[in-house]
């Protein structure tokens, strides 16, 4: 098992105590064990991993600085850009693209904090996905119930973070998949501010949605990769020109003197019992009595979904017209349908979106952290197409982010903190924050898993 | 003219335009999702906002 958290082994292979070569090895063995079951991987870059751990074995025994991820594995979304591979995206067709030529900025700063990539992640097509299903690459699996959905689109980063197979995995969040899988597999996900994180060298879905954010199994580790890859980047337009704001400094000052609500009105409609228990939990430990309403949400989610098919649509376009059977039927009639919508529309939603941003705002004059539900339920079973929401049966793949996306749609930050239910599966809790303020989300997530309320299960030792 | 009627002409004036070829096995599943887009499309026109309100993105030169 490798439920080694990144700070452990970074701070044991700074000072000599393991050599990174071992930790890598050791995740690699790990790898060609249990991958099988969960089919997270799509690409393992072995060689690649063995000679950086090499490089920084070679550093530490010359008393050179080794950086705050020495020798800690990742994996990334197989959407990012990795020097030598296709960047797949989840898709059949890019499998024609030549590879990448390097490497995204996010897989360039992690591992000039210390981190070895170790492999690319499966995802669903295209990043349009909830559930984790691929049918080019079959689905990743739940880690804790291999039969069950690892959630999407983020679905390797979830199963492979969930499984143990690495500490710290990279996912893209467009409507919400960093945190699905985040809640599905029972791992911590960030997705930052908008704008705060570089997609430079990510292949992109909804450029006006787009972020990337890191999944880890503590806090810590989480908190440990947001801080090596923050900073401006010229080569990602929508990447803010603002410095890095550290979380690490503060991710143990607590909570004292922060107000902390609970999400109500759309966010408790017909929601589970085990998303509820699991909101009730949280809140109780942060003793968020007050409840506030996020104005217009279901308007929110709605402007969301048209921009995302209209955007997503328009990206695909080219491919569409050319090469459509080739796609995942289910992404390519959404793709489709959304190639339709007109501008008018996608016009009018960007306009509600800068009126939704500030309404929201003015909520946050009177609240630091708002809670909500991450997924309306727990992970479903692989190839499940509907479940009951507020006693109605409805499809499953697109209202498994209703409870994400109001949230994303203006770029707020969030922290999912898994919840593990009584002999049951996990479940995540959205922590949002206003704009910029990761730092206090990561504060009240951390607060919660001191105290024991949120933490990443064990994956079954016989998986 | 009933909805799934002018929804199936829509979608074929549309991708026709677009270049977009269709079998005929998708249909039902893209009409299923053009009727979801402009369900919530209704949501989104719905709501009042001044003319003056400008678009969430906003262009630096």
């Amino acid at each position: 098992m490798t439920s080694d958290t990144a700070a452990r082994i970074a701070a044991d292979v700074a000072v000599g105590r393991r050599r990174a070569t071992d930790v890598v090895t050791q995740t690699l063995e790990s790898i060609a064990a249990r991958n099988p079951a969960l089919n997270a991987f799509t690409a393992v870059t072995a060689e690649r991993a063995l000679a950086r751990a090499a490089a920084i074995d070679a550093s530490v025994a010359a008393g050179r600085p080794v950086g705050p991820l020495a020798g800690v594995p990742f994996a990334v979304k197989n959407l990012i850009d990795v020097a030598g591979l296709p960047t797949l995206a989840g898709s059949r067709i890019n499998r024609d693209r030549p590879p990448a030529a390097a490497d995204a900025t996010l897989v360039t700063r992690l591992e000039a904090a210390g981190a070895v990539l170790v492999g690319a992640l499966n995802m669903g097509e295209y990043a349009y996905d909830f559930t984790g299903e691929n049918t080019h690459d079959g689905p990743s699996r739940n880690p804790h119930d291999t039969g069950r959905m690892s959630g999407g689109s983020s679905g390797g980063s979830g199963a492979a973070v969930g499984g143990a197979l690495v500490p710290i995995a990279l996912g893209s969040d467009t409507n919400g998949s960093i945190r699905v899988p985040a809640s599905f597999c029972g791992v911590f996900g960030l997705k930052p501010t908008y704008g705060r994180l570089s997609r430079a060298g990510s292949f992109p879905f909804v450029s006006s949605l787009d972020h990337l954010g890191p999944l880890a199994r503590c806090t810590a580790d989480l908190a440990l990769a947001y801080d090596a890859m923050q900073g401006p980047d010229a080569h990602d337009p929508v990447c803010a020109d603002r410095g890095a704001e550290p979380a690490m400094p503060t991710l143990n000052d607590g909570i004292a003197g922060l107000s902390v609500a609970r999400a109500g009105g759309y966010f408790r409609a017909g929601t589970s019992a085990e998303a509820l228990s699991a909101l009730d939990a949280v809140a109780t430990a942060l003793d968020a009595t007050r409840e506030i309403a996020l104005p217009e949400a279901a308007r929110a989610r709605a402007a969301a979904y048209v921009i995302t098919a209209s955007e997503g649509a328009a990206l695909h376009l080219p491919r569409l017209r050319t090469r459509a059977e080739e796609f995942d039927p289910a992404v390519r009639d959404r793709l489709i349908a959304g190639a339709l919508i007109p501008a008018a529309i996608v016009a009018q939603a960007q306009k509600f979106r800068r009126w939704y941003r500030a309404a929201v705002l003015r909520v946050f004059e009177t609240v630091d952290v708002i809670l909500a539900p991450a997924t309306p339920c727990v992970a479903p079973l692989i190839g499940q197409k509907t479940f009951v929401l507020d006693g109605r049966e409805i499809p499953l793949r697109p209202n498994i982010g209703i409870y994400t996306q109001p949230v994303s749609f203006i770029g707020l930050p969030v922290v999912a903190v898994p919840v593990p239910l009584p002999g049951g599966l996990p479940i995540g809790v959205q922590v949002i924050a206003a704009p910029w303020r990761e730092t206090v989300a990561l504060r009240v997530a951390h607060a919660l898993e001191a105290r024991g309320i949120v933490h990443a299960p064990e994956p079954p030792r016989d998986m | 003219m009933n909805d799934t009627t002018a929804l199936d002409a829509y979608i074929d004036a549309g991708t026709a335009l677009l270049g977009i070829p269709v079998r005929p096995e998708w249909r039902d599943a893209i009409r299923h999702h053009v009727r979801v887009s402009f369900d919530l499309a209704r949501t989104v026109l719905d709501f009042p906002l001044p003319d003056e309100a400008d678009p969430a993105p906003v262009f630096s030169a």
